[in-house]
């Protein structure tokens, strides 16, 4: 059945969806849909095209599985012309997910999940199974939701019973065409990050378009930026996308947040640690304020026994003394982990008042301090770093 | 009445299923069956008559062009208003144009279908009455010949016989309709 590679012999193309000079017209319209587009997609990856409405990243989805027919150029599906394949069995190997979601009125929801199988003549216990299987992994109860009709569900849910089809069965390349356009933000951020951990298991080669670059950028391994008839303006990673667009095309598209948008892709690992004056708590009160004072830094951070963030001090709590039974500064927080994003640091730098936050790792050991120079550094490669050899001394951080 | 019922609806379903997508074709159908519709019952019998000569085929064929309009008319509305996500999502999933046609599109046009099936036998069990004139079969003949004595003593009764039993027929029939939906039409398409 489709499941069976066409070719096992055949060795891994280099990509799973090849455009190569793709133009398609409309009846009436001077201007092409799709302009010449060339564009790959790798094996497993899940780019994401982002470009204005009306710009032909929906042509372009339907042209892959032949729901129309280019006009010149060619495409190919695991090194295969699609011109040369039976459209419909070509889609029973291309999963298809729209906004609107499309689900039959008329069928339960296992049985809309069961389309693609009972095309290909699954048997009914292998159908039923897989219909299941399928709700579970989209997180609905399938005792609940199986037997229930698309009119009886959510936007949400439906969008996701609208994945669950398109997946059915077991195609290794998905097409999503604004996938969750229409849904409330809080379910479209539910549901993003829920194709993100079926993504991380399954691996599917996705193509997915949207008009929203945040959602590109969470949700694309590489995003191609398009503009009118499809032209692709820059195909990258998001980070590079954001820190280097390929023109004023591509910066006014990506916006004037592209810094901000940085922070949450930029782990907190990646940064150069900040040089904060770092002592065991048991330290003399007269050392940890030479150390401090010689840093230049507003605060000192005192670990406990086992190397954890236990206080910030300032110098005045170091001078001012405290009475027996009372300790100086404030509590350092050690929510911070190396996989936080520079959102989620600048977050607890903001909150913890230092003009610093303490990152810390396995066993709430201190990692890094990771303070603002150190996010804005990392946030504009392209600014010149204002450390300086003078913050050496200080340089007590451990990692 | 029953076979021009059937005859109508195999007729008048492929018809419909045929001009659906196609805007010009769809006009030429529903003018055609529309025409058919304006003609007085009384002399489209009358007409038919001397090519079919008198009894059950004149009636047959009579009864089948009245029925035609609705059931053509609703064919093309039902199928023209099922979703088009829907249908690009059946495209989608490698249903072929057939299958397509039997698993999406007629059952979510079924109940527009139907209701069309359900007003051109309305419509049939009226005009039958009439094909009496040319010796049809049906509850016709007691109006036709209460009609024939007025003035005598069993006209009245005959007359109002023929027209209660049409009724009694009529309401019979939508019965059997309202049951025929209930047991045919998904209930994801109800409520």
């Amino acid at each position: 059945m489709a499941e069976t590679p066409i070719s096992p012999a055949a060795p891994p193309p280099a990509a799973a969806i090849r455009l190569e000079a793709v133009t398609k017209r409309y009846r009436g319209q001077a201007e092409p849909a799709v302009d010449a587009l060339t564009l790959e997609v790798r094996p497993r990856e899940l780019l994401v095209m982002v470009g204005p409405s009306g710009c032909g990243k929906t042509t372009t989805l339907r042209l892959i599985n032949r729901l129309l027919d280019a006009d010149e150029g060619w495409i190919t599906v695991d090194g295969e012309d699609t011109a040369s394949l039976d459209p419909d069995a070509l889609r029973t190997r291309i999963g298809y997910v729209i906004q609107q979601v499309g689900l039959f009125p008329h069928m339960t929801v296992a049985e809309n999940v069961a389309t693609v199988p009972r095309v290909l003549g699954w048997d009914r216990a292998r159908i039923a199974r897989r219909a299941e299987e399928l709700l579970e992994l989209l997180g609905l109860d399938p005792a609940d939701f199986g037997d229930r009709f698309p009119r009886e569900l959510s936007g949400g849910q439906a969008q996701r019973v609208g994945v669950a089809r398109a997946m059915a069965a077991d195609p290794p390349i998905l097409l999503m065409d604004e996938p969750f356009g229409s849904l409330d933000p809080i379910t479209r951020a539910r549901l993003q990050d829920e194709l993100l951990r079926i993504q991380g298991s399954l691996a599917k080669t996705i193509l997915l378009v949207t008009h929203d670059i945040d959602e590109a950028i969470k949700l694309g391994d590489r995003i191609a930026i398009v503009d009118r008839g499809a032209r692709a303006l820059q195909v990258a990673a998001p980070e590079r996308v954001l820190s280097d667009p390929a023109d004023d095309y591509v910066r006014e598209f990506v916006g004037s947040g592209a810094a901000l948008r940085r922070l949450g892709l930029l782990r907190v690992r990646e940064l150069e640690p900040g040089h904060w004056p770092a002592l065991p708590r048991a330290a003399e009160r007269h050392v940890v304020r030479d150390e401090l004072i010689a840093s230049g830094r507003p605060a000192a951070l005192l670990l406990d026994e086992a190397g954890r963030p236990w206080r910030w001090v300032t110098a005045r709590e170091l001078e001012r003394g405290g009475e027996p039974g009372t300790e100086p500064g404030v509590p350092a927080s050690a929510e911070l982990t190396p996989a936080a994003t520079l959102h989620e640091a600048l977050d607890a730098i903001v909150r913890g008042g230092v003009g610093a936050a303490a990152a810390v790792g396995d066993g709430g050991a201190l990692h890094a301090i990771v303070d603002l120079e150190a996010i804005m550094a990392a946030a504009d490669p392209s600014r010149p770093s204002q450390r300086t050899a003078g913050g050496e001394e200080a340089g007590l951080v451990r990692s | 009445m029953a076979i021009a019922v059937g005859l109508a609806a195999a007729i008048g379903g492929c018809l419909g299923i045929l001009v659906h997508r196609r805007p010009r074709a769809t006009g030429v159908a529903l003018a055609v069956t529309g025409g058919f519709l304006t003609i007085p019952s009384y002399a489209l019998f009358g007409l038919l008559v001397p090519v079919l000569g008198l009894g059950g085929a004149p009636t047959v064929v009579a009864l089948t062009m009245y029925g035609l309009l609705p059931i053509v008319r609703n064919t093309i509305v039902g199928l023209r208003a099922v979703d088009p996500a829907v249908i690009e999502s059946a495209r989608a999933s490698g249903m072929g144009r057939r299958e397509r046609l039997l698993r999406i599109e007629l059952p979510l046009a079924w109940p527009v279908i139907l209701a069309g099936l359900r007003v051109a036998t309305l419509i049939l069990v009226g005009v039958a009455a009439i094909a009496a004139a040319v010796n049809g079969p049906g509850l016709g003949e007691d109006i036709f010949a209460g009609l024939a004595r007025i003035g005598s003593a069993t006209a009245l009764d005959l007359v109002l016989g023929g027209i209660l039993g049409i009724v009694a027929l009529a309401l019979l029939f939508d019965l059997v309709y309202a049951a025929v939906g209930r047991a045919t039409i998904s209930r994801g398409l109800r409520g």
